[in-house]
C-alpha cells in the first residue's frame, strides 16, 4: 500500500504554482505620504519536478527572488495557489505548515542572512535538527559533523563562526543548515553571485552532487544565463513579474524565441574571442512594477519587426509553439 | 618637435609597483612587483579574483592608496614618460581627471548625493580647465549626450539618487571623460549591472574609445569581458602578474594553470559541461601569501621547486609570458594531468 501511495504522488510535480499575484505596498512620495503598490509577482504559473531543477533567470527586479519566497510562504501571496506535494501552502493551519517547512528550505546570495553571526557554525546546523525534532544529543552531533563534511567543511569548522569562514566557505556552511532538515526542495537564490570564479564552480559542483545523492528538487534563481544552463536542464525567464519563456534549457539557450530572452542571450559576454555574436542593445529600462504597461509588459522595448497593434494593447500568454515541445513563450510574435 | 610613439615608449609603464598595507595581521603585500604597460589607444585588460591586487593597482596609479597602505619605494608609474610617484600633491590632482580618469563599481560612491549630476560634470570639468560656469554646464550637457542620457538636459538637472543604475553609471563615465583624459582605468565598471546595461555601457565605452583616441585598463574578473574588450590581458593573482599575452594567445593557449582552472571554472552558454573545473581552495589571505609560487598549494601541476622557488614571468612565446615552471618543464604539465 505503501508504495502504491508513493506511485501516485511521484506522478505529480512536488511543487505547483498557478497564477500566483504577489503585490507589495510601499510608500512613495514627499514624506511617503502615499502609497503604491508594487506588482513583484504578476501571475505565474510553473510546476517544479522530483530531483529536478528549475532554473529561474532574470534581471534585477523582474520579481524573481519575490516569487521564490512566495513559493515558500516567506512573503504572503495576493491571490494564486501553491501547491506542495499535493498540500496547499497558503491553506495549512500554523502547525501543519510548520511540518511543511521542515520540506522546503531556501539558500541565500549572502549566506550571512541566513547565519547568526554570534552563533557558532556546528550551533546553526544543529538548531534546525533540534527545531524539527529529528534528533538530539550525540546523535544530533553525529548528524553535524556528518552534514559539514557532505558539504565540504571538516568538522572541526563546528566550533567557528561565520566571520572565520570565506565567503566560499560561509556558502558550504549556509548549505549544510538547509540540508539538516532533510528538505526535499531548495530555492536556491542567486547563491554562487556573491564568489569568485573559481569558488562559484565548487559550491555549484556540490550542489550538483548533493541533488544526485538525496534526491532533492532546486528552484535555481539567478540572473547568470551561463549559470543557469549548466545547472539546470529546465529554465524559465522572467520579465516584469512575469514569466516569458520556459522550456527545455537546450531549446530555450538555442532557439530563444521571446525577443527579450534573445537581447538577454546576445547581451552575455562570451568567454572566447574568437565568437562574434551579433549584439540586441536594448533601448530603454525594465517597465516600472507600479505602473507596467498595457498589452505586452516587454512592448516598449521590443525590436521585433511585426511588433503592432496587439502588442501594445493584449497581454500575451504563455503557449507552446509545437505541440508536445514543452517550449513555452509569452509572445504574439514569435514563431512568425 | 613630436617624437614618434614608439620612442616616446608606452602610454602608461608600471614598473616594480608594490603596495603594501600595514595592519594587525602583519603587512600584507597586496600589490607585489607589479610591471604592466598600455599603450596609446590601447585596450588592456588586468583579469583576476577578489583580493588579488587589481584594484589596489588603479589606485596606485592614480596615488589614491589610503593609509594604512602605502606605495613601496623602488616603485615606478611613469605616464607618457613622467614619474607619477615623484609628483607633488598639486600635480598629480592636476593628472586626476585630466590625464587618467578612474571609473569603479558603484557609481553612488563616487557621485556626490547632494549634488545635481550636471552641476558635478561641470565642477570636474572647472577644476582642470579655465572655462566659464556656462561653459562648463553646456559641456556636461554635452558630455550626458555622448554617453547616451536621453534628455540629457534635463537629467543633468536631476540627483544621483534620482537615476537607475545604469544611468548613474553612465554619469559617471560622463564625468571621466568631460576632460578628455588619455587613459581611463575602468575598475569593474559593469559588474553591479545587469547584462543587458551592461552590453550598452561596454558598447559605449568601446564607441567613445574610438571616438576620443583613449586607452583603458579594463579591470574585471569577468572573462567574458575580456575575451571581447581587449587586445592583451594580464592576469593576477595573490598580487602578481602570473600571465601576460595577447587575448587570443591567451583562450588559445593559457598557460599558467591558474588562467587554466579560471577558464575551466566559467559554464559556458553555448554547451553543459557535466562538472565544472573547479579551482580547489582558495585565495590565501594577502598577509600569508605562500611560498614558492603562491600558487602552488591550489596547482594540479606542483611539484618540489614550486614549493620552494618562486617563478619569474618566463616567456612562453613573444609577447606571452607566465609565471610558472612549466613553462620551462612543459612535459610536467601532461604527467601532472594524469
Amino acid at each position: 500500500m505503501r508504495g502504491e501511495r508513493r506511485e501516485r504522488v511521484t506522478a505529480q510535480p512536488l511543487v505547483q504554482v498557478r497564477d500566483l499575484v504577489t503585490h507589495f505596498t510601499r510608500r512613495a512620495g514627499p514624506l511617503g505620504s502615499r502609497r503604491e503598490t508594487v506588482q513583484a509577482v504578476a501571475g505565474v504559473s510553473l510546476d517544479v519536478a522530483r530531483r529536478e531543477t528549475l532554473g529561474l533567470v532574470g534581471e534585477s527586479g523582474c520579481g524573481k527572488t519575490t516569487l521564490g519566497r512566495t513559493i515558500l510562504r516567506l512573503v504572503e501571496r495576493t491571490s494564486g495557489e501553491v501547491r506542495f506535494d499535493g498540500q496547499d501552502v497558503f491553506a495549512l493551519a500554523p502547525a501543519p505548515l510548520r511540518r511543511l517547512r521542515r520540506r522546503m528550505q531556501i539558500i541565500f546570495q549572502d549566506p550571512y542572512a541566513s547565519l547568526n553571526p554570534r552563533m557558532s557554525i556546528g550551533r546553526a546546523v544543529r538548531e534546525g535538527i533540534e527545531v524539527h525534532g529529528l534528533a538530539s544529543g550525540r546523535e544530533a552531533d553525529r548528524r553535524v559533523t556528518a552534514l559539514l563534511e557532505e558539504v565540504g567543511l571538516s568538522a572541526d569548522a563546528a566550533p567557528r563562526h561565520p566571520n572565520e569562514f570565506s565567503g566560499g566557505q560561509r556558502q558550504r556552511a549556509g548549505i549544510a543548515r538547509a540540508l539538516a532538515v532533510e528538505p526535499e526542495f531548495i530555492v536556491c537564490d542567486e547563491p554562487v553571485s556573491a564568489l569568485d570564479v573559481s569558488v562559484q564552480a565548487q559550491v555549484l559542483n556540490l550542489l550538483a552532487d548533493l541533488q544526485a545523492r538525496r534526491g532533492l528538487s532546486y528552484l535555481f534563481i539567478s540572473h547568470d544565463l551561463a549559470v543557469i544552463r549548466h545547472i539546470a536542464p529546465r529554465v524559465a525567464v522572467m520579465y516584469a513579474g512575469r514569466i516569458v519563456e520556459e522550456g527545455p534549457s537546450e531549446a530555450i539557450y538555442a532557439r530563444a524565441q521571446h525577443p527579450y530572452t534573445q537581447a538577454l542571450l546576445s547581451a552575455v559576454p562570451v568567454p572566447d574571442p574568437a565568437t562574434k555574436r551579433k549584439r540586441i542593445v536594448l533601448a530603454g529600462e525594465p517597465p516600472s512594477a507600479v505602473n507596467p504597461p498595457p498589452g505586452c509588459p516587454f512592448h516598449p522595448r521590443c525590436q521585433h519587426p511585426g511588433k503592432d497593434e496587439s502588442c501594445r494593447t493584449t497581454r500575451p500568454e504563455l503557449r507552446e509553439l509545437e505541440a508536445g515541445s514543452r517550449h513555452r513563450v509569452a509572445c504574439h510574435k514569435a514563431g512568425e | 618637435m613630436s617624437v614618434p610613439a614608439a620612442a616616446r615608449g608606452p602610454l602608461l609603464e608600471i614598473r616594480d609597483l608594490t603596495v603594501l598595507f600595514t595592519g594587525p595581521d602583519g603587512v600584507a603585500r597586496a600589490v607585489d612587483g607589479l610591471d604592466l604597460t598600455v599603450g596609446e589607444g590601447e585596450t588592456v585588460g588586468l583579469v583576476g579574483e577578489s583580493g588579488c591586487g587589481k584594484s589596489v593597482t588603479a589606485l596606485a596609479v592614480l596615488r589614491l592608496v589610503d593609509p594604512p597602505g602605502h606605495i613601496a619605494h623602488g616603485s615606478s608609474v611613469r605616464l607618457e614618460g613622467r614619474d607619477l610617484l615623484a609628483l607633488g600633491a598639486k600635480e598629480i590632482r592636476a593628472v586626476r581627471g585630466n590625464h587618467v580618469a578612474l571609473v569603479f563599481q558603484e557609481p553612488l560612491s563616487a557621485l556626490n548625493p547632494v549634488l545635481r549630476i550636471g552641476a558635478q560634470i561641470a565642477e570636474a570639468i572647472r577644476a582642470h580647465e579655465s572655462v566659464s560656469r556656462s561653459t562648463a554646464r553646456w559641456r556636461a550637457v554635452e558630455m550626458l549626450t555622448a554617453v547616451g542620457i536621453p534628455d540629457a538636459a534635463r537629467h543633468a538637472a536631476a540627483y544621483p539618487h534620482q537615476l537607475s543604475g545604469g544611468m548613474r553609471q553612465r554619469a559617471l563615465i560622463a564625468m571621466a571623460l568631460a576632460c578628455h583624459p588619455k587613459l581611463l582605468l575602468a575598475d569593474e565598471p559593469t559588474t553591479a549591472l545587469d547584462v543587458t546595461i551592461q552590453a550598452e555601457i561596454l558598447e559605449l565605452l568601446d564607441g567613445l574609445q574610438r571616438r576620443l583616441g583613449m586607452a583603458v585598463l579594463l579591470i574585471t574578473h569577468n572573462l567574458g569581458i575580456v575575451a571581447e574588450r581587449t587586445r592583451r590581458v594580464y592576469v593576477m593573482y595573490a598580487g602578481q602578474i602570473v600571465e601576460e599575452a595577447p587575448t587570443e594567445r591567451l583562450f588559445a593557449r593559457p598557460a599558467h594553470p591558474y588562467t587554466e582552472g579560471l577558464m575551466g571554472a566559467v559554464p559556458s552558454l553555448e554547451e553543459r559541461k557535466d562538472r565544472l573545473q573547479a579551482v580547489p581552495g582558495q585565495v590565501p589571505p594577502a598577509t600569508a601569501w605562500p611560498g614558492g609560487c603562491r600558487f602552488h598549494p591550489r596547482c594540479p601541476y606542483a611539484w618540489e621547486k614550486c614549493r620552494n622557488e618562486m617563478p619569474g614571468l618566463i616567456e612562453v612565446e613573444p609577447a606571452h609570458a607566465a609565471r610558472c615552471w612549466l613553462v620551462s618543464e612543459p612535459q610536467r604539465r601532461e604527467r601532472g594531468k594524469a
